[in-house]
């Protein structure tokens, strides 16, 4: 079955009293593909995934892990299913590579625990006791949890929260090598860059439904492609500098000094922009000209209140 | 037991829960207050109760130590089987812990089959190390009872855990940790587990018989002072196992 996806999910709706946090959710995962699930706090990210992983019970739709209903086929599906869980899980009284081990213990034919440990960095606090570890190493540790029993999908729930650079690319490498090897990887994020870098296959929720998905490309160009950045003395007159960029381009102050010019950015805007900074005496301390970036698609899809 | 062939990633199913059993075992001989409890309280309790005078025991014709080590034995079994497990599955379950396990090829029960063969191996090293201090301090049980006595532990250690499981399933995991200490503490003073039921007080005597702390107390003296095991004792604890199992099985809430 090359073609039949290794997540399936239909119309997942799960309420907590009256109130639906997954709210009609469609989502398709695939073999040998990365796929990204984004949104703010609270969107229903965490919930989706525990309804896949059989620790929650949908109230409506249906979710299909490689093939199988996880309500209904846990037995069968355990042994192929890896989990990071946002909240951890680990057991706290034990020291750490005695956790993993008893954690490899539980399959047929794990994965190698010394390159595991190696390539997580691991060694360096094997002996120390789960309780004792920082946030990013129990982190390492359950995602090497996650995949020590050579599982065919893998579902990590935030696996580079509160991890430094060198972490997070440590992470990256081992979870592009499972792609290659053919797993199906789902993972959640709040890092865009992370988004960008790794999935093939980009899923944006919001209040428990699907606002956009596709590669990234698909998800930047659909958006309006250039974007234009000014650093320069705070409190400028935005309205006023809008109006002589002209070309119905916005003009935003988000953070003090600095401007976001929205719109269809051509030479012309930059030329009128340097000009209006001229007429007022301005220095400009950078301007950028770029590509819109992932994080600014996902600010126009899911606004910028906080939830 | 199917496994090996049906779920050809996992580990054979005994595999698995014989890891978990040494797992639960480890954790709760390698945490501080948990051996306190199990093996130091009722060692102590021993030992003070034989060899201080302070407290006035009618030992109906029978040596102090003959007397007193069925019940504190009984008391050890709560211990492991109750309080302690009570208070590490209430805490990995607020952790994930019961969460995160269940998602491996051990499972929800692969899980509670290595917490209660966990408390039956946490139970060996108790008997023993209790056991063996009883026979310093001349403890002479009759051999005849002593298969017996097991029979009485494996019993006992089917209520209480199912009780464990119970409040740790139900109640937030700092609830567990006062209820299931004073619960110890209450069961045994008036639960007829080191002062036998018949001693205690008015109406308490026959509460006491009924409630699986009497009828384990019961049990390890009977068997282990006279060699019989009374079936009061059997049925009471039967149907606390039975009672309490149904009642976790159904409310137990896995987060
Ligand atoms: N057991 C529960 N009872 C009631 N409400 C819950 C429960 N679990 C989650 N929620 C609510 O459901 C909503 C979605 O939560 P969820 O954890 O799925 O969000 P998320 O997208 O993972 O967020 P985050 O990015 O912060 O991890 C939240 O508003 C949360 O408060
Ligand atoms: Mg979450």
């Amino acid at each position: 079955m090359p073609d039949s996806p290794a997540l399936e999910i239909t119309g997942l709706v799960k309420r907590y009293g009256d109130r639906a946090v997954v709210d009609g959710l469609d989502l398709v995962a695939r073999a040998g593909q990365v796929t990204a699930v984004l949104g703010p706090n609270g969107a229903g990210k965490t919930t989706t995934v525990e309804c896949c992983e059989g620790l929650r019970t949908p109230d409506e739709g249906s979710v299909r892990v490689l093939g199988l209903d996880p309500a209904t086929s846990a037995r069968d599906l355990r042994p192929r299913v890896g989990v990071m869980l946002q909240d951890g899980g680990l057991p706290t009284g034990v020291r750490a590579l005695d956790m993993l081990a008893h954690v490899a213990r539980m399959y047929a034919s794990p994965r190698d625990l010394g390159e595991l440990t190696e390539r997580l960095g691991l060694g360096s606090f094997g002996r120390t006791t789960v309780r004792r570890l920082s946030g990013g190493q129990r982190q390492r540790l359950a995602l090497a949890a996650a995949v020590v029993g050579r599982p065919e999908i893998v579902f990590l729930d935030e696996p580079s929260a509160g991890m430094d650079p060198q972490s997070r690319r440590a992470v990256w490498d081992l979870v592009r090598e499972l792609r290659d090897e053919g797993v199906a990887v789902l993972l959640t994020t709040h890092l865009m860059d992370e988004a960008e870098d790794l999935a093939d296959h980009v899923v944006v929720v919001d209040h428990g439904r699907v606002v956009a998905q596709g590669s990234v490309g698909a998800l930047l160009a659909a958006a309006d492609d250039r974007t234009l950045q000014l650093q320069a003395s705070p409190g400028l007159d935005t309205a006023a500098l809008a109006r002589a960029l002209g070309d119905g381009l916005t003009v935003d102050e988000h953070v003090a000094g600095t401007y976001a010019v929205t719109g269809t950015v051509t030479p012309r805007t930059l030329a009128a922009l340097t000009g209006w900074l001229a007429e007022h005496d301005e220095l400009a301390t950078r301007i950028t000209v770029g590509r819109r970036t992932l994080e600014d698609v996902f600010l126009d899809l899911t606004g910028r209140d906080l939830r | 037991m199917t496994a090996t062939t049906t779920h050809p990633g996992a580990a054979p199913t005994w595999r698995r829960v014989l890891a978990q059993t040494s797992f639960e075992t480890r954790a709760i001989l390698r945490n501080g207050e948990q051996l306190l409890v199990t093996i130091i309280v009722p060692v102590l309790v021993l030992v003070g109760l034989t060899r201080g005078t302070f407290v006035d025991l009618d030992t109906a014709g029978e040596s102090r130590i003959d007397f007193l080590t069925p019940g504190i034995l009984a008391l050890a079994v709560m211990t492991s089987s109750f309080t302690s497990q009570a208070i590490a599955s209430s805490f990995d379950r607020r952790n994930g812990v019961l969460r995160l396990l269940s998602t491996t090829p051990l499972g929800r029960g692969g899980l509670l089959a290595g917490k209660v063969l966990g408390v039956l191996g946490v139970e060996v090293v108790q008997i023993v190390v209790i056991g063996l201090t009883a026979v310093l301090l001349g403890w002479r049980p009759d051999p005849a009872g002593l298969g017996l006595a097991l029979v009485a532990v494996v019993l006992g250690t089917g209520a209480f855990t199912s009780l464990a499981l119970l409040v740790a399933g139900t109640l937030r995991a700092e609830a567990v940790l006062a209820v299931a200490n004073l619960a110890l503490i209450v069961l045994a003073v008036a639960g007829g587990v080191i002062i036998p039921a018949s001693r205690l007080p008015g109406p308490l005597e026959h509460v006491a018989l009924l409630l699986p702390s009497g009828a384990l107390g019961e049990a390890m003296r009977e068997t282990l002072l006279h060699g019989v095991l009374p079936p009061w004792s059997v049925v009471v604890l039967v149907a606390w196992t039975a009672a309490l199992g149904w009642g976790a099985g159904r409310l137990f809430r896995w987060h």
